[in-house]
């Protein structure tokens, strides 16, 4: 539907870490704008796929080019948003801290952002003394930090509350207005609610536009027989 | 404790203390927040095939010591950045075989006369006026290294992943925390010795953790917490004649029992 080119193009990338192939010939584009979220069985390489395109990971073959750039040129323009934010709860560091880390110091904006997340107020508080989804919308904050053009989020909601997760979800929701999010999700209620696009990764990636999934498959009342469409999602070409 | 004082060699001792408590203070923050505890007792063993190499080669003590200590840091660098899985293994594995060099060394030197206890246990008591400006010196590179790359430093330990997506090297400053602690670890010697070098790392860190807000306070209050123990052990030693490491060592080990049942009771 969309004329403009890709924001992310990828094209005919495996992945593979010891002999089994984790991803194979994996084509996916990004547009502008998008909400695209990545489902699919635990180990069906959907953090691999993320990894690849932030460069964590070496490409293996196939390209990934963002804004026609290889992935390196371009990260600045990225934020992302790790899967695990429980790590190092002892580590003596504010809010704020964590918000401005690895780029150039600058209150002003890191207290921006956090107002963006809603957790202004806790700018000083140690980081490990927040709660699961305070963390979480702290890194989200340091992910926005650079101003990205791009969000990634690896299963931003894994390890809060249902509330907690709406909320990250509405906030996702508000960012999407300016940037193109990717996110990785389990949560079927989420995709329907809040994407656009699915790709349905396991180790080959079957995609969808939303649109005509959600017709298929709201019926008046606007349930949704989880079941049928997560193997829909799998199956679908 | 007043009259000691006039005393060189007991003004090198407190003028030592000082400069180890701060390295220890500073450096043992770094060691602790990316949990590389192991790695330093590997690196603090395998010193001392340091030492034996500059007895037997005749060596000054301090600049063999380093230089060993410094390509066994550089080697656990590389077998732990290239092989994280095994990286246990080959820490165990450099441990010992630093240690199987220093012994065989000395064995090989004759007419050895050293006490190889003064490097085990550390003997703050003997510390020349040559040890306190390769201390001081040594304080000068942390503390110039931490004025331009403190921030860098920051965003390695707490989350190295978003760190090398920032641009920052984080092989190159992962070695360098390795090199600047195998340096740390041998000055660390003269004072608590090898095998107690780990517990000034971490003791005076651990009470810090809990009072401060940010790793550079966290290395600061930790400097100061081991000045502390390093004086009063330093007092206790030289009262009652006992071992200055073991001393030093044993008022940490007290204060962390006290500090922690302090926390559990408030």
């Amino acid at each position: 539907m969309q004329n403009n080119e890709a924001l992310i193009s990828i094209e005919n990338v495996s992945f593979t870490y010891e002999k089994e192939p984790t991803l194979s010939n994996i084509t996916l584009d990004v547009y502008e704008k998008d909400f695209l979220v990545l489902i699919g069985p635990n180990g069906g390489g959907k953090s691999t796929l993320m990894k690849l395109i932030l460069g964590l990971l070496p490409l293996q073959s196939g390209s990934i080019k963002i804004y026609n750039k290889k992935a390196k040129k371009v990260l600045s323009k990225i934020g992302y948003v790790p899967q695990n934010t429980n790590i190092n709860l002892n580590f003596p560091i504010k809010a704020i801290d964590v918000v401005m880390m690895g780029a150039k110091e600058d209150k002003t904006a890191a207290l921006t952002v956090l107002k963006e997340v809603g957790m202004e107020e806790f700018a000083q508080i140690k980081i490990g003394l927040l709660s699961g989804g305070q963390r979480q919308r702290i890194m989200i904050a340091r992910a926005l930090y650079n101003e990205p053009k791009i969000l990634l989020l690896d299963e931003p909601t894994s390890s809060i509350d249902v509330d907690g997760q709406e909320q990250i979800y509405e906030l996702l929701k508000e960012l999407n207005k300016k940037i193109t999010i990717i996110v990785i999700s389990h949560d079927l209620s989420v995709i329907m609610k809040y994407a656009n696009k699915v790709a349905h990764i396991h180790k080959r990636l079957t995609f969808h536009s939303l649109d005509s999934l959600k017709a298929q498959f709201t019926t008046g009342d606007e349930h949704i027989c989880e079941v049928e469409l997560l193997q829909m999602l799998g199956k679908l070409k | 404790m007043i009259e000691a004082l006039s005393y060189e060699f007991m003004q090198n001792a407190l003028i030592a203390g000082l400069l180890v408590s701060f390295i220890a203070g500073i450096m043992g923050s770094l060691i602790v927040v990316n949990r590389m505890v192991f790695l330093a007792g590997g690196i603090a063993h395998a010193a001392y095939g340091g030492i034996g190499i500059a007895l037997f080669t005749g060596l000054p003590i301090f600049v063999g010591t380093s230089i060993f200590a410094v390509i066994a840091a550089i080697f656990m660098a590389l077998v732990t950045l290239k092989q994280k899985e095994n990286s246990d293994i080959f820490i165990g594995l450099i441990w010992a075989v630093g240690m199987a060099i220093g012994i065989i060394f000395v064995d090989l030197t004759p007419g050895y006369n050293v006490d190889l206890m003064s490097y085990l246990f550390g003997s703050i008591l003997a510390v020349s006026s040559d040890d306190i400006i390769f201390m001081a010196v040594l304080l000068c590179i942390i503390l110039f290294v931490l004025f331009f790359w403190y921030r860098e430093l920051l965003a390695v330990s707490y989350d190295s992943e978003y760190a090398s997506l920032s641009g920052i090297n984080v092989k190159f400053f992962y070695t360098l925390l390795l090199v600047l602690s195998a340096l740390t670890v041998v000055i660390a010697i003269k004072v608590v010795g090898l095998i107690l070098v780990i517990a000034l790392l971490t003791i005076p860190i651990y009470i810090a953790q809990n009072l401060a807000h940010s790793l550079l306070s966290m290395m600061f209050t930790s400097g100061v917490i081991a000045s502390v123990f390093t004086l009063v052990g330093l007092w206790l030693s030289y009262t009652y004649d006992l071992t200055s490491g073991a001393c030093i060592i044993l008022v940490a080990g007290i204060s962390l029992i006290l500090f922690m049942i302090y926390t559990k009771l408030r």
